[in-house]
């Protein structure tokens, strides 16, 4: 009988994992994939947003701005990248002038510090790139952008050094309630556990819905993005909003912690909570919708685009609280934009539910801190060869778009949370993520997982399930 | 620091060709850098023969061919380094390097060969849409893990793009049980070289699709199936024309691009159209005695063409470290118009061109009993008919050296395509 199973290995179930994992429980993350953050924690603007935008007084704003207060601490314990560049709303037309002041009120009611209106001279030094049009700006200072997955993954890989347990390429079917525990069953077997935790994403309704006659419905709503070269990372230094107005949210163009540019999102309700495709409306409304607030947007450097889903709740709110007619189960719902930035908060929230709920104890030896994978670029030149001594593999480059070195790969097989796939090898160490898009990498790569792993290369996939790479052997 | 004379950046065709040549200009101290486990570069993974009729008068294999230059690098004694990624050229010819036993080493070169080839477009840059399964290979990441891995990418394949390497893996799959079912091309014409259309698809009974493109991709973990349908004149998809094909496998031969990133740090010009340097008669880039050669200065067509053009920068590269290269005196710009899409060089200083100068060019569309004209200011002083030029195959005029000097207050060069 585990204390805790966490239902969802992204950044919400991860988050709550680690603040978990401060106590004395026996806790279990389960995920449907095969490994941590393949779901909307993995395709998202990755930014967090300062906090101005999440209507007064709700759960998601409270979460939002403590989240992102929570993040400088947060990315020092963790060792991943963070930083705060800024974010500017921008208005482009003279009459909705009104709106930013709006969002302004907004921002200050929701306690989002620094925040700043910008006249159009103002705004233009400070983002030369901005549309002619532009006619003045919301300038948020304390927005900042973060890798989705180093967080996702440090997150976890922290619960796990403090001993609580994931395991992936586990669906559940269905959840019986018993007396004082439930059975989650699934493709792998029964699990009995005291308290769930459901941090389902976009499946949170089906979760809730198995359990609970108050039905929830959360709405797949697809985003389609696209990813440009790090030789466009400078056309923007903070992230770009366009106003929002009665047509949308809009569509973002921000740097990204490692120096791409990302334009997106899209905004599309779909019915199929895997239908991550996109489609070539989409991403032409995006290309279209993105050069409204920047000029001369360099689309011919577009390297990949993609789609997450976001798991919208009709409310539009975060619904995090113990289901009232399934007690001992604790819903994290509904976590979309602002999920990622409300992350930590949202870890700490669900925690502090199940600490008075369950009376948790403080472990005595927790460790706070996680070191993340050695980034050798980052290095002294005499630091750096003194490790190629070492360990020759880091002197040797598999991905060359993104200079990722043999050592960076062999350290992300055998971390707390291993890779088990290209993929997975990507999201820790970057490599494939480059211009190039693996075409480089990818064999060299397998190669260096069939070593470590023992796996072999026919068995080797993209990101689990059937993604295997090569069929099989040539002819003898 | 350790100083080297001439410094070649890349060990395939291009590299070996470049060194051999400056040797045999008198320079001993010569390094070539190269990543890969080996010298060859990308021709140790075309196992298919064709290569080598021009430069040897026969035809061999990619690895055939690159060993006669490995041979004579080695022979002539040549040192050089695998496993060896460089990360770093400066303006001033300092150039940053790594490998396993060396850790990373800067080397004060006196001149530099740039000879890193070129890479596949991918996907992503397409934009294609639709899921991301696995099952998508670049066509030369699929000719690597078949020739040199051993492993079947897939037994059910389409590929976009007629691109020589997508025509070559058409027929190494079929040939290795896979069923192709069918090469569509964006253009109205195929990107590769007539010859591979005959011996790869035609004899093999795999239809070429020009004016078609892929809009959809299905299969969440692995490809399950694509869409093609047939772009109008602008390239965009005509609704009503779209055809599913069942495959696992996609394979992308959509262009290759030359890999100039070290050079874009240094501070090299680049040229828009070949996304490779802009050089001059002596294929120097933009950067005194930093040269340039193969397909990291503009995608060729034959590898012939890449070790001539190698030849030429590595003996350049080698009169530069004695001091031979003449400064600069007048430049001449080359203009490349009306079907012309660019030339190299880009401009010549005739008072350094050898008494014959190759310019190598490609046309932008397909052109029938048409002439390839040079104008010497507004005057036509070469006219010579081609029955068929295409985009896929490079095209070449000659200058001679005594004609410029004759020609009195010579401003500009053009290269065209004419009718008449």
């Amino acid at each position: 009988m585990k204390d805790i199973v966490v239902i969802g290995a992204g950044v919400s179930g991860c988050a709550i994992a680690r603040e978990l994992s401060r106590y004395k429980a026996d806790v279990l993350v389960i995920d449907k994939c095969e490994d941590v953050c393949c779901g909307t924690s993995k395709a998202n603007s990755a930014i967090i947003h300062a906090g101005f935008d999440a209507a007064e007084g709700s759960l998601m704003a409270k979460l939002n701005v403590k989240g992102n207060q929570m993040m400088d601490k947060l990315a020092e314990d963790l060792d991943i990248p963070f930083k705060r560049n800024g974010a500017l709303v921008v208005c482009i037309h003279k009459e909705e002038l009104p709106g930013l002041k709006e969002l302004y009120d907004r921002g200050i009611a929701n306690g989002v510090k620094e925040l700043k209106i910008l006249s159009k001279e103002e705004v233009l030094k400070m983002e030369p790139n901005l549309s002619d049009n532009v006619e003045g700006a919301l300038f948020a200072p304390t927005s900042g952008i973060v890798c989705p997955f180093n967080l996702t993954i440090a997150l976890a890989e922290n619960a796990a050094v403090n001993g609580v347990n994931f395991q992936f390429d586990t669906e559940v079917t269905d959840i019986v309630k018993k007396d004082g525990y439930y059975v989650l069953k699934t493709n792998k077997g029964d699990i009995e556990t005291r308290y769930v935790v459901n941090a389902a994403g976009v499946y949170a309704d089906k979760i809730h819905n198995m359990v609970s006659n108050k039905k929830l419905t959360i709405v797949a709503r697809r985003g389609d993005y696209c990813l440009l070269d790090k030789t466009a990372g400078n056309h923007v230094s903070k992230t770009i909003f366009p106003q929002p107005s009665k047509m949308g949210k809009g569509v973002l163009v921000s740097p990204t912690i490692h120096g791409n540019l990302i334009v997106g999102p899209t905004a599309i309700d779909i019915e199929d909570k895997e239908a991550t495709a996109t489609t070539k409306a989409g991403i032409d409304d995006l290309i279209g919708k993105a050069g409204l607030s920047v000029k001369n947007l360099p689309m011919r450097q577009v390297i990949t685009s993609f789609a997450g889903l976001r798991a919208h709740e009709a409310g539009h709110e975060f619904i995090i609280e113990e289901v009232e007619d399934a007690k001992q189960f604790i819903d994290c719902a509904g976590i979309e934009s602002p999920g990622l930035s409300s992350s930590p908060a949202i870890g700490e929230m669900v925690a502090d539910i199940l600490k008075d709920l369950m009376k948790l104890e403080n472990k005595d030896n927790w460790i706070s801190k996680r070191k993340g994978i050695l980034n050798p670029s980052e290095l002294s030149l005499e630091e750096r060869n003194k490790l190629i001594k070492e360990n020759p593999a880091y002197g040797n480059i598999i991905c060359r778009c993104e200079s990722v070195t043999e050592g960076e790969i062999i350290d992300a097989l055998h971390r707390p949370i291993p890779a088990r796939s290209l993929d997975g090898v990507k999201r820790r160490t970057r490599a494939g993520m480059g211009r190039c898009q693996a075409g480089f990498c990818s064999p060299r790569t397998m190669e260096i997982i069939e070593r470590e792993l023992g796996i072999p290369q026919e068995e080797i996939t993209k990101s689990g399930g059937n993604s295997k790479i090569v069929v099989g052997r040539t002819k003898e | 620091m350790r100083t080297v004379d001439v410094l070649i950046v890349g060990g395939g065709p291009a590299g070996l060709a470049a060194a051999a040549s400056a040797k045999k200009q008198g320079i001993d101290n010569i390094l070539i850098l190269e990543r890969d486990k080996e010298l060859g570069g990308i021709l140790n993974q075309c196992i298919h023969n064709g290569f080598g009729l021009h430069t040897f008068k026969e035809e061999l294999t990619g690895p055939e061919y690159a060993g006669r230059f490995i041979d004579e690098v080695l022979k002539l004694g040549i040192e050089y380094k695998l496993g060896t990624m460089v990360m770093d050229i400066t303006k001033d010819k300092v150039v940053t390097a790594m490998n396993r036993e060396d850790g990373m080493f800067e080397i004060q070169a006196k001149s530099i060969v740039l000879c890193m080839g070129c890479r596949e477009r991918s996907r992503g840059a397409l934009n294609i849409p639709g899921y991301r399964p696995a099952g998508i290979f670049s066509a030369g990441t699929a000719q690597r893990l078949v020739n040199m891995e051993g492993y079947m990418p897939g037994k059910k394949v389409v590929i976009l793009g007629s691109g020589d390497i997508g025509l070559i893996m058409a027929r190494r799959l079929t040939l290795e049980g896979a069923k192709v079912q069918v090469v569509a091309e964006l253009m109205p014409y195929s990107g590769g070289l007539k010859r591979n259309i005959v011996q790869c698809l035609n004899d093999y009974d795999i239809p070429l699709k020009l004016s078609h493109t892929v809009v959809d991709i299905r299969g969440k973990e692995r490809l399950e199936g694509i869409t093609i349908a047939e772009v109008d004149n602008t390239g965009k998809p005509i609704p009503g024309t779209e055809e599913d094909y069942e495959c696992d496998t996609l394979l992308l031969s959509v262009g290759l691009i030359p890999e100039n990133e070290l050079s874009r740090n240094a501070g090299v010009e680049m040229d828009p159209v070949t996304s490779g340097p802009v050089v001059n008669e002596s294929l120097e880039t933009s950067i005194p005695g930093v040269f340039a050669a193969g397909n990291v200065l503009h995608v060729h067509d034959l590898v012939d063409y890449v070790s001539e053009e190698a030849t030429k920068a590595g003996a350049n590269a080698a009169k530069f470290v004695k001091g031979e290269l003449k400064g600069a005196g007048k430049d001449i710009k080359i203009n490349a118009v009306d079907g012309a899409r660019y030339t190299v060089p880009r401009h010549i200083c005739v008072e350094n061109m050898e008494d014959i100068l190759t310019v190598r060019f490609r046309v932008g569309a397909v052109f029938k009993d048409s002439f390839i004209s040079v104008y010497l200011n507004d005057e036509r002083v070469q006219h010579r008919k081609k029955n068929v030029m295409a985009p896929g195959e490079m095209e070449q005029v000659i200058l001679k050296k005594d004609q410029l000097l004759s020609y009195p207050n010579l401003e500009t060069i053009t290269v065209k395509i004419e009718k008449e």
